[in-house]
């Protein structure tokens, strides 16, 4: 047969339309008979493309960072340091310097410290101590007797509240990034000290797993374990009161208690539902204070699977150089010794240190998938300053308004049709052509959209808009190049190669150059950029299909049953 | 057959300085629009900016049994001069709606909500927030009365509205995502930059370029002049116009370039104006359909979408004109310069008003060539 590589042609378009036909209209369920109505069809459509929240809405959250927990952990944090720096002070004669035992308050807006000094003459000695190890910028000093106190006024507490707020910002906005929250809006929320921050993301599948993940509190730390050195096994207690009772019946600045669940999922920092695994009974270890390194001196973190494979996974994690540089001091000088990796407050495991370790580490401990892939995230992402608290949750519509999307896409109809009448008009029988190929077009482009399952926002939309824009203009350089080979006179079949040839040349080029500035505004754009990229690539990548590949396979089936075509409908 | 703009001779490029003028006007316009209003005591700023770009104030409204559509909020919200309100229901509480308006104007002066802030601008929120809230209260005044103070909606027999939640928030986009969209465009006009260059010439890459910073230059002029309101999807609408810019300038280059290639006779001016006049046709149809498109979203698509398509219909008049007003004159100003003063004898009579003819027939050996 003389057409088969117009038959494979045409095979391959009618493949491609009713894989894309499906992809947009179809359900995603066994087919029911309401699957055919208009009804039917409209719900798949719905169900089947993401649309982001300018278009459809989603869940808006406030929360708020709990400020004064931050002043309250920044207080006792440097009332200790304060402490310990003025202890270790030494006065000119090498004396260490008479101090007194230290205090703060931390309640109802007053955040004090108090340090006793015995001998007021030494304060000046004292506060130069405390200064080069302390930072107390933002504190108001003062002397009362043989105390010195630092408070923080009112103006320094709102500044401060105000920056714990814009770190957790930062910290969730990278999060709701990371786990690939498609198009959120994160905004600060009420006055600079309020603490509060209002998230709107479009309908995602497990809002929940995101709220945790957006609160959740990862604090790595390395410690040493207080223990005899391998080979003997790591010291442990069955009781939190023998481990107490090991250094003295309380916890000190140097010495801690901490649980250690060997062996045992996390659910401190995710919702990830604990499987029953085989769990040993909670033990207690004492670790050194203060912890080697923590989690501010990571570089990454990522989730890898476990040496028993299946669905055991860690969580691997590598330092900054100056981490490394600590971690690999201490390790050197410490082989033998039993470390602790400490998750949020709990021993992930204790490991003898082997050799001198510089910047990578492992936490094992049974995640999931999900559990170990949301720990990284939030470990990678930092410690959030304060606990996050969600104050106020509902579901919104679309911030563009219902009705006017509804006015938005009976204009765009409108404005089509047009177009479809102008081109039946203007170009008669190869008109049908320019119709047959964007409604392919528009079709096509939204299948793939939810191939990749993007989330359909206006800019977007503004993407597909000049998608079609430059689908219609392909055509239309076509028809006019079929015009002027006609004009010049040449036959039929030939004006219609001739127009082809020449009009692809300019096509190719047009559209080169947007898919290659589409590109960069994607790799190098955020959101809303990204979303108008996507759908403007993805447009006029199908348009080389469309505009050329189908438009002139019609053309062909013409002249195939008619071969001495004198006049073509243009 | 069905033809238009056949055979049609207009000397393009013999007006490019009633072009350029025209350009360099509006561009002056839009310059002592936004130079001007940030000057001017108590004035607008330069640009109108929505409540994406700068934050606001927020508030949510409970009604009494059926709220008003979100339309005759928006109208309402007109009525007492807010512009360009975000109007989104509460799905989960019907009775509820969020409605953010933008920083209301001279109450104080201009307070960032966020993110940076201290204990001076906030005060300066806290006004906001109260002032937002009064502005709202007028507009929703109109549809009764609210439940003032304490009362609730149900203590009040009269009352059919109460706002139950005021507070101040900050801008959507960012400084950050405002200066990742310009270096974002920046670096893709790069892009388009070299691959014009290495399909065509640098002259050319430069035209398309420099017509496509002009298109949007044009646009935001248009923006502050009339104060249309910018907010996120007026980013959406420049990156189209963008594209839709180069797009018609490739058109009329790659004609150009075929022209050269069989055309050993005509001056690159010619050519130029041929290829223009050739192209006319198409030019005409595409941008045509383009704006009756976006001429009916103007009209028939709603208040919210108002700025977009504004946008778009200003830089679709505007990436037209500007392929054939900048782009091809710069390309070939640039050959000029690149060639020697040969090529300028090209040029010179034209401007004199002589017949190109007598010029281009001299050229025979002294065309420029690109490629």
């Amino acid at each position: 047969m003389k057409n088969t590589g117009l038959w494979i042609r045409t095979a391959i378009i009618i493949a491609i339309t009713l894989v894309g036909i499906y992809l947009v209209f179809g359900p995603r369920h066994t087919p029911t008979s309401t699957d055919f109505t208009w009804q039917g069809i409209k719900a798949n459509l719905a169900a089947n493309i993401n649309l982001g929240l300018d278009l459809k809405g989603g869940s808006h959250l406030v929360m708020r960072v709990k400020t004064e927990d931050y002043l309250k952990t920044l207080t006792q944090n440097n009332e200790i340091a304060a402490s310990q720096a003025a202890k270790a002070a030494k006065d000119d004669s090498g004396q260490p310097l008479a101090v007194g035992d230290a205090s703060y308050v931390a309640d109802n807006g007053n955040y004090d410290i108090t340090l006793n000094v015995t001998d007021p003459a030494q304060i000046p000695a004292v506060l130069d101590a405390v200064k080069k190890k302390v930072d107390f910028s933002n504190w108001t000093q003062s002397t009362n007797g043989n105390a010195i106190v630092w408070s923080l006024s009112k103006q320094s507490q709102a500044k401060l509240k105000d920056q714990a707020t814009d770190q957790a910002y930062k910290i969730i906005e990278s999060r709701i990034n990371a786990f690939g929250v498609k198009e959120p809006t994160l905004q600060r929320q009420g006055a600079s000290d309020s603490g509060q921050i209002l998230l709107q993301m479009p309908g995602v599948e497990n809002p929940e797993r995101v709220k945790d993940l957006v609160k959740g509190q990862s604090k790595l730390e390395l410690a040493k374990i207080v223990s005899p050195p391998n080979p003997q096994p790591v010291q442990t207690y069955p009781t939190k009161e023998a481990a107490l009772q090991s250094i003295g019946g309380k916890e000190s600045d140097t010495r801690r208690v901490l649980p250690y669940a060997e062996r045992d999922e996390s659910s401190t920092a995710t919702a990830a539902p604990t499987p029953p695994a085989a769990k040993k009974p909670t033990q207690f270890v004492v670790i050194e204070n203060p912890a080697v390194v923590d989690g501010s001196e990571l570089r990454d973190a990522a989730a890898i699977q476990g040496k028993g494979g299946g669905s055991d996974f860690q969580i691997s994690f590598s330092f900054k150089p100056t981490g490394a540089q600590k971690f690999g001091d201490w390790t050197g000088k410490n082989i033998g010794n039993y470390m602790a990796v400490v998750l949020n407050g709990e021993v992930k495991s204790a490991a003898y240190i082997k050799s001198q370790i510089f910047d990578q580490g492992e936490i094992s401990g049974r995640f999931t998938k999900t559990s170990a892939d949301d720990l990284a995230l939030t470990l990678k992402s930092g410690a959030l300053p304060a606990e996050i608290e969600y104050q106020e949750e509902r579901t919104v519509g679309p911030s563009l308004g219902a009705d006017s999307i509804r006015a938005g896409v009976s204009a765009s109809i409108g404005g089509l049709v047009l177009v479809v009448l102008f081109m039946l008009f203007y170009y008669r029988g190869s008109g049908v052509n320019a119709v047959v190929a964007l409604t392919l077009n528009m079709i096509l482009t939204v299948a793939a959209l939810i191939v990749f399952g993007s989330t359909l926002t206006l800019p977007g939309i503004a993407g597909l808009i000049l998608g079609i824009g430059m689908a219609v203009d392909s055509n239309v350089l076509i028809f006019e190049r079929i015009r002027e080979e006609l004009r010049l006179g040449f036959l039929v079949p030939e004006s219609i190669s001739l127009g082809f040839d020449r009009a692809f040349v300019t096509i190719i080029d047009t559209h080169i150059t947007t898919i290659i500035s589409s590109v960069i505004l994607y790799m190098t754009g955020s959101g809303p950029i990204k979303g108008f990229a996507v759908t403007l690539i993805l447009g006029l990548l199908i348009n080389l299909f469309t505009a050329v590949f189908v438009s002139r396979t019609i053309f062909k089936w013409e002249l195939a049953r008619n071969p001495n075509m004198q006049k073509l409908s243009i | 057959m069905f033809n238009l703009f056949q055979n049609i001779h207009i000397d393009w490029l013999g007006k490019r300085k009633i072009f350029i003028a025209f350009s360099i006007f509006i561009m002056l316009a839009g310059l002592a629009s936004t130079i001007g209003r940030q000057y001017t005591p108590g004035g607008a700023d330069a640009f109108n900016l929505g409540v994406d770009f700068k934050g606001g104030t927020v508030i949510v409204a409970k009604f009494k049994g059926e709220r008003p559509t979100d339309d005759d909020l928006r109208g309402a919200l007109h009525n007492v001069g807010v512009a360009d309100p975000v109007i989104q229901s509460s799905t989960d509480k019907p009775d509820e709606v969020l409605i953010k308006i933008p920083l209301v104007e001279n109450t104080t002066e201009a307070p960032e909500a966020a993110p940076s802030g201290d204990q001076a601008t906030d005060t300066a929120v806290k006004v906001q927030a109260e002032a937002g809230r009064q502005t709202v209260k007028r507009a929703l005044d109109s549809f009764g009365k609210e439940a003032e103070g304490e009362q609730t909606l149900a203590d009040t027999a009269d009352a059919v509205y109460k706002i139950v939640g005021t507070d101040s928030v900050g801008a959507v986009a960012g400084a950050k995502l405002r200066t990742q969209a310009v270096t974002a465009t920046l670096f893709g006009l790069v892009g388009i930059l070299l691959f014009i260059a290495f399909r065509y010439d640098w002259t050319y890459a430069a035209g398309a370029v420099i017509a496509v910073f002009h298109d949007v230059l044009m646009v935001l002029a248009f923006f502050s002049v009339f104060q249309w309101e910018i907010n996120l999807t007026v980013i959406a609408a420049l990156l189209t116009i963008v594209g839709f810019s180069v797009n018609d300038s490739i058109v009329i280059f790659d004609r150009v370039r075929e022209n050269l290639a069989v055309n050993r006779v005509d001056s690159l001016f010619k050519i130029t104006n041929d290829s223009i006049n050739q192209t006319l046709s198409r030019t005409i149809i595409t941008s045509g359909l383009v704006l009756l498109s976006v001429l009916a979203l103007v009209l028939f698509g709603g208040e919210v979408l108002k700025s977009f398509s504004l946008a778009l219909l200003v830089g679709v008049v505007l990436g037209t004109y500007s392929t054939i007003a900048i782009a091809s004159p710069i390309a070939i100003w640039w050959q000029n310069k690149l060639g020697d003063s040969r090529i300028k004898d090209v040029l010179v009579p034209q401007q004199k008003g002589e017949k190109l003819a007598s010029s281009s027939r001299r050229s025979v050996t002294r065309r420029p060539v690109t490629r």
